[in-house]
């Protein structure tokens, strides 16, 4: 008699068979070790599942990250150095104590995951995973339970009075096959304020998880750009729950980059809470960005805003998929939602599914979705003037994303990435 | 100053052609004024002077101090002293006035060869400039014509022409949209920059402009062509009998 032939596995259902816990103690085991059920019991994300339609996983999910050469950023400036910050450095996903200041600002304490995972009992196990694990539904996120199970290291964030400065995670990136993985947890305490910042490509692929509870009357400001090495991959994740009264504004720059999936999910907890999301993205050539947002209301009076611009070229792709899911009882819900995007030059594509699900009656949520080309009269009417053709093109292009940046509510940071900006288009002008 | 000789003009898309040999000489020091009726081709002739795609100039020439205009890019001509004031100014969202009235003059500078101005000089001359023209520091910070009434458009378009010192103006339409009060104001922000060496050619339907900017050459324009040419007295035979009575004794 021969056996019955096994059925083969495919190369998902291969890698997650061989995953491993990296060592730790209890709670962070016991976390690590839910998120790896869960991630075997959802699935690695494939090419045929619905919210991997406009983005393919596969370079994302397969064992071996592919290479990525690095950029060379020249003579460029600091990415917030006008800015007095507390720096925390990761080179490929490794912390680096050199490069850093001293984890100590007043009003916060931070600690590192690779540290505080070790120990038996910390104010993380009631944190770590637990965002991540309320955002799997009512859709899977599975690249968001893996790095919980798998995270090598990251930030644990406890805020308990007002910041003097804002924190800034800095992710350089430095050998062309790092694979990285980053889990990061923010806690803001009743009324408490902090500005986060991450900046830099991070690795040849990066796996990122943010986790911020925002407590009642608290306001959380995220600005993050991601690097401008070409080749290099990212997925990630920030998962967000708001208490009463409280805000997050988070706004993210992305140029360059061959594979960005950048999802936001948040969760409006509490009455008269805020949550901004905006996204100003500009590629060229095999450049593939895509948004993915989801935020549930669940209370009374919250407003929530996503405002996100793409400027693509020569073939390049932007995705955007949003949706505001308003649950029943959420009454004067106030939600809006914009996807835009600038086609530079034939063949570029953009892909946008905005949605709305309601369930309360008394709620204005409204959105908007438009691709077009550069105004040609505005074109017309600034060449009239004597500005040339390039230089005109590039005001427009800043003018268009100019709705995002501008949700960026400090004066400095907003400065920081207009600057950014005008000196990337100015460049690429030679 | 600008020359314009047997230009003719066809409209890209349509295959029809709007101008059939113009000819039109405006010398430094002088304001010609052009009427006519809709659709005779007072603005094709104007865009094409500035550059605007869409036209297929078949036949002719037009030179600015001798250089030919035809063959430049919309910003060399600029840079080269020629300026158009729009009759429908583009309102551009998210460019503040401020940085586009600086970027505008200093690529144009830079396209001369010349020194960029420096932001202190810069500031004092708009704010001068602009008081004139009764333009107020939060227009001055608004976003290109965004959210301008149709005289605020008007001024702002004159404002940009004090500010660029041109050798040639061409005010297409200037008066459309304005009231009596915002056509004074206009036509003395223009009045003001009348000057020996700078060339006015003032496109209009009505007499009424010309009450306020005096021209020295009056034409007018029908079907493609110039047919008749004469001083300031022609602009108010065509405010007392139309168009109709010139179109037939030409006819």
């Amino acid at each position: 008699m021969m056996a019955a032939p096994q059925a083969k596995m495919t190369a998902n259902q291969e890698r997650l068979a061989a995953l491993s816990l990296p060592e730790g103690g209890t709670w962070a085991m016991a976390a690590r070790g839910a998120a790896l059920d869960r991630l075997r019991a959802m699935g690695l994300p494939e090419r045929r599942d619905e919210y991997w339609k406009f983005t393919r996983p596969d370079s994302l999910v397969q064992a071996e990250a592919p290479k990525a050469a690095l950029f060379d950023n020249g003579d460029e400036a600091e990415m917030f150095g006008g800015v007095d910050r507390l720096r925390i450095v990761f080179v490929d996903g490794v912390f680096d104590a050199e490069a850093s200041d001293d984890l100590a600002l007043e009003g916060v304490r931070i600690e590192r995951l690779a540290e505080a995972g070790q120990s038996d009992i910390h104010w993380a196990k009631d944190t770590y995973g637990v965002l991540e694990e309320r955002g799997q539904s009512p859709v899977a996120r599975p690249l968001a339970a893996l790095n919980t199970a798998l995270a090598t290291d990251g930030i644990l964030i406890h805020v308990t009075a007002a910041t003097s400065k804002p924190i800034n995670l800095i992710y350089i990136h430095k050998s062309d096959a790092s694979d990285a993985i980053l889990h990061h947890l923010i806690k803001l305490d009743t009324d408490t304020e902090v500005t986060v910042l991450e900046n830099g490509p991070a690795a040849a692929r990066f796996n990122k998880v943010m986790e911020v509870e925002v407590g009642d009357g608290a306001t959380f400001h995220h600005v993050r750009t991601q690097g401008r090495d070409h080749e290099r991959r990212a997925a990630t994740h920030i998962f967000a729950r708001l208490g009463t009264k409280s805000a997050f504004k988070s706004f993210t720059m992305t140029a360059n980059g061959v594979m960005t999936r950048n999802e936001c999910v948040i969760e409006l907890t509490g009455d008269d809470a805020t949550a901004h999301v905006a996204g100003a993205a500009m590629g060229d050539g095999d450049f593939h960005h895509d948004d993915t947002v989801f935020i549930t209301h669940d209370a009374e009076r919250c407003e929530s805003r996503q405002v996100f611009k793409k400027v693509l070229r020569n073939g390049a792709t932007g995705v955007f998929q949003g949706k505001i899911l308003v649950k029943a009882g959420a009454q004067k819900t106030d939600g809006y939602q914009i996807s835009q995007a600038l086609l530079l030059e034939d063949d570029s594509q953009f892909l946008a599914k905005p949605e709305l699900e309601i369930y309360a009656d008394d709620v204005a949520c409204s959105h908007g979705s438009t691709t077009g080309a550069i105004d040609e009269d505005a074109l017309y009417y600034l060449r009239a003037r004597g500005v040339p053709k390039a230089i005109a093109t590039d005001l427009l292009t800043l003018a268009f994303l100019a709705e995002a940046v501008e949700e960026i509510s400090d004066e400095a940071l907003r400065g920081e990435i207009n600057s950014r900006l005008e000196g990337w288009l100015e460049r690429r002008r030679g | 100053m600008l020359e314009i000789k047997n230009l003719h003009v066809d409209l890209e898309e349509e295959d029809k052609t709007i101008l059939k040999g113009v000819n039109l000489t405006v010398e430094a020091g002088k304001v010609h004024a052009i009427m006519g009726p809709n659709g005779s081709g007072k603005s094709t002739l104007s865009y094409v002077l500035s550059g605007r795609d869409g036209y297929t100039v078949t036949e002719g020439n037009a030179t600015l101090e001798g250089v030919d205009l035809l063959e430049m890019e919309p910003e060399e001509r600029a840079a080269a002293g020629l300026f158009l004031a729009f009759q429908y100014p583009v309102e551009i969202p998210g460019v503040g006035n401020m940085t586009f009235l600086r970027t505008a003059m200093n690529a144009q500078r830079k396209a001369r060869g010349e020194d960029e101005i420096s932001a202190a000089d810069f500031l004092k001359l708009v704010r001068e400039k602009a008081k004139t023209l009764k333009i107020d520091a939060d227009m001055l910070k608004r976003p290109v014509n965004v959210g301008f009434s149709g005289g605020e458009k008007k001024r702002n378009e004159i404002l940009q022409m004090a500010m660029l010192e041109p050798k040639m103006c061409i005010l297409d339409e200037t008066d459309s949209g304005l009231d009596v009060d915002a056509m004074k104001l206009v036509s003395e922000g223009v009045n003001a920059l009348r000057d020996a060496g700078r060339g006015f050619l003032v496109i209009t339907h009505y007499q009424r402009l010309l009450d306020h900017i005096k021209p020295d050459v009056v034409h007018i324009m029908s079907d493609g062509r110039i047919i008749k040419t004469g001083g300031p007295d022609l602009a108010l035979e065509v405010e007392k009998n139309g168009y109709a009575d010139i179109l037939s004794e030409v006819a």
